[in-house]
């Protein structure tokens, strides 16, 4: 059974592409953003755990396509201000960027619980520890918590990476050419709504299945040497 | 910050929010009612009842709910066949489509839900029942689900809020709920931050109402006391 | 932290890279793509239709090389205040609203707005007799003004993010008419999609001019444009490109 793509199968291959770009680069974002949350919830210092806690609770309450309209549409005023304090007064955020911000925002509110709990679950044995040994509070934290925070961290960070491949189709919505894009493009072109549709639906079946198995194999090299003692 | 402007639309907006609630409240109860035999059938023992539902979730857990609304909205109404079925007048309606493409999506989660709760019920009261000469469908409606209920509740409440933003989803099809109706304000007098912002506070606003709402609901049924083996 | 801060340097890197600059006698044109005959994407990703037809035409003239950047219909013009391109040829009607965003070229062509419902439906176009009925049009356009001011919640109004979702709604008989600009409707009646539809009553909105927008106060490329348009008329490159598309004049 052949299906007709009407030419339209190396724009959907490109809109693939792109999705996969897009879900790394707010990856990236995310991660970074979560990490900070977590450290600023994990603090002393109360204005900070209520930052870390006002970040996550306000970014996830609202929905992720109005964070993509939100930042795209709403930031010109902004973007333009930044542009022209550093000197580069055409700045602007094109689709992707807008995409990367608005998703990066997103997955760093959800990864600031994962971490969070993921470092409260490092017995406090392990900085105690570290503090008998002499190390300094910044060396206790990138030797002996983040190395075994990211092993705890993975299944729930996986979670939401899967989650977020799936939210990139929101940025079609601000034209932004990944997959769900290039498959309406195809539907104007081809009048096939059920057929380019389930299509774009097997190809993020097919990148879901992709980001499992990677999850698997680095949950499986995480875990080295490592016994569960549930 | 243009107050006047947000206080002159606030009526609009608040009648976007109701569709919202209606969109979420008949999609999660609907997906509880279908993921109930979904679950219990994904934790059966048997390949064959299990690997149906499987496929089910897997689907609509491994694809965004954006192609699965486009798939039933648009597709669907390609064809024919489904144009003159009886079916139609409910696909016709874009409330419904929404409706049942959230209540099918959201049912997967829920089912997975269901069967990790099911599957963390101490396997001791469930054979304790059956020593007390419980038959299998007995053991099934007094202890397992009111059980499996209380350890995936935490869980629930979560799909529950997941549900409320993705309803703004069903603005791509026409329906004029709270991000529908914002686009749609926005595309007359060109406020955008002012009236995103607006949308945005509003959804804190239910989704702060629905956490209270589940704490509340976690205490009535004892949620806390039941989580211990 | 190395490779965090490697990935790090990667996502901002992006972003700045996402940053335009312009260079002289360079343009970069604005067009929806999604709207055809005027402009559409095809198979290969290109843009084709009227719009960029005329666009590089006016190009040709102002001997400027050009660029085509596509957006989506909501923020054609919020992208174009913001830099993103500098002009835009999207079938973008002339209107006092729009006036107060952006500056406009001399018009390009004329449009109306007409409906489109079954060729078995009697289905009249008076004010009275839309009452009550289901409308689509696309958001954000002429013919969603025109219906939110003359009909506002008299009849069921569904707004689509694209035209061609509006079609396929007319097609699957969720909407009893559409209204939409005249030309855009008489392309899709022809295609095989459109066959038992026909245009029903009157067109509204007779003197409904499209022309090129561009930033406010931006003088010197709207006189180039101006004067550009007026010689593609004048030497006929106008008409061969409208003959391409439309038996009859649209200008």
């Amino acid at each position: 059974m052949t299906i007709d793509l009407y030419g339209f199968g190396p724009a959907l291959a490109a809109g693939a592409l792109m999705t996969v770009k897009l879900a790394l680069t707010a990856l990236c974002l995310g991660l970074v953003l979560g990490l900070l949350g977590a450290l600023a919830k994990t603090s002393p210092f109360k204005p900070l755990r209520w930052l870390g806690g006002a970040y996550s609770t306000l970014v996830r309450g609202v929905p992720e396509l109005l964070w993509v309209l939100l930042i795209y549409f709403g930031s010109v005023n902004l973007v333009r201000a930044i542009g022209e304090s550093i000197g580069m007064p055409e700045l602007t955020l094109s689709a992707f960027a807008a995409g990367v911000l608005a998703l990066g925002l997103c997955f760093g509110a959800y990864a600031t619980e994962v971490f969070r709990g993921a470092i409260l679950a490092i017995p406090k044995g392990h900085r105690e520890a570290g503090m008998a040994l002499g190390l300094s509070k910044s060396r206790i934290f990138t030797k002996l918590v983040l190395p075994q925070m990211w092993r705890i961290a993975l299944p729930g960070l996986g979670n939401l990476f899967m989650i977020l491949m799936k939210d990139t189709a929101l940025v079609s919505v601000i034209g932004l050419e990944e997959i769900m894009r290039q498959a309406q493009n195809a539907v104007t072109f081809a009048k096939h709504p059920f057929t380019f549709y389930m299509v774009a639906a097997v190809m993020y079946l097919g990148l879901t299945v992709l980001a499992m198995g990677t999850m698997h194999v680095l949950e499986k090299r995480a875990a080295r040497g490592f016994v569960r003692r549930t | 910050m243009e107050w006047e402007i947000i206080l002159k639309w606030l009526p609009k907006l608040i009648q976007g929010a109701t569709l919202t609630l209606e969109l979420t409240a008949v999609s999660v109860l609907a997906g509880l009612i279908v993921a109930i035999p979904l679950g219990i059938a994904r934790s059966s023992k048997l390949w064959y009842v299990r690997s149906l539902p499987y496929a089910y979730i897997f689907f609509f857990r491994g694809t965004p709910l954006l192609i699965q609304l486009f798939l039933v909205y648009y597709g669907l109404a390609q064809f024919d066949v489904v144009r003159e079925s009886a079916l139609w007048p409910y696909l016709r309606s874009p409330f419904w489509c929404a409706v049942i493409t959230m209540t099918l999506h959201t049912a997967a989660y829920i089912a997975e839900i269901l069967r990790g709760a099911i599957q963390a019920i101490p396997p001791g009261e469930i054979e304790a029942a059956r020593a007390l000469g419980m038959s299998r469908f007995k053991t099934l409606v007094h202890i397992i689900l009111p059980r499996a209920a209380r350890i995936g509740l935490p869980a629930y409440s979560n799909e529950v809020i997941l549900m409320l933003k993705a309803s703004s989803l069903a603005s791509t099809v026409t329906l004029l709920e709270l991000t529908g109706m914002t686009r749609t304000i926005i595309a007359r007098n060109y406020q955008t931050v002012d009236m995103f912002l607006a949308a945005g506070a509003i959804y804190l606003i239910m989704s702060f109402v629905l956490i209270q709402g589940f704490k509340l609901l976690e205490r009535w049924l004892r949620v806390d006391a039941c989580q211990g083996r | 932290m190395q490779n965090y801060k490697k990935l790090l340097l990667a996502a901002a890197a992006t972003l700045v890279f996402s940053a335009n600059a312009l260079a002289v006698d360079k343009y970069k044109v604005g067009i929806e793509g999604a709207y055809p005959p005027f402009n559409n994407k095809n198979a290969s990703g290109e843009v084709v239709g009227f719009d960029p037809d005329i666009a590089m035409a006016l190009c040709a003239k102002m001997k400027a090389e050009c660029e085509i950047v596509t957006s989506d219909w909501d923020g054609i013009i919020p992208a174009l205040n913001a830099k993103k391109y500098d002009f835009i040829v999207s079938s973008l009607s002339i209107t006092d609203e729009r006036k107060q965003a952006v500056d406009f070229t001399d018009p390009y062509y004329s449009n109306k707005q007409q409906f489109i419902a079954p060729k078995k439906v009697d289905f009249k176009t008076d004010i009275a007799s839309l009452k009550g009925k289901a409308l689509g049009t696309q958001r954000s356009t002429q013919a969603a003004t025109w219906l939110d001011d003359n009909l506002g919640t008299d009849a069921t109004i569904s707004l689509y993010d694209t035209q061609e979702n509006a079609y396929l709604d007319l097609t699957s008989g969720r909407v009893d008419a559409l209204l939409a600009d005249k030309y855009a409707n008489y392309d899709w009646l022809k295609s095989p999609a459109g066959q038992a539809y026909e245009f029903k009553g009157e067109p509204v909105n007779e003197d409904d001019k499209v022309g090129i927008a561009l930033r406010k106060g931006d003088n010197e490329l709207r006189a180039k444009l101006n004067l550009a348009l007026k010689q593609i008329v004048e030497d006929g490159t106008y008409k061969k490109i409208n003959d391409k598309y439309f038996p009859f004049s649209i200008y």
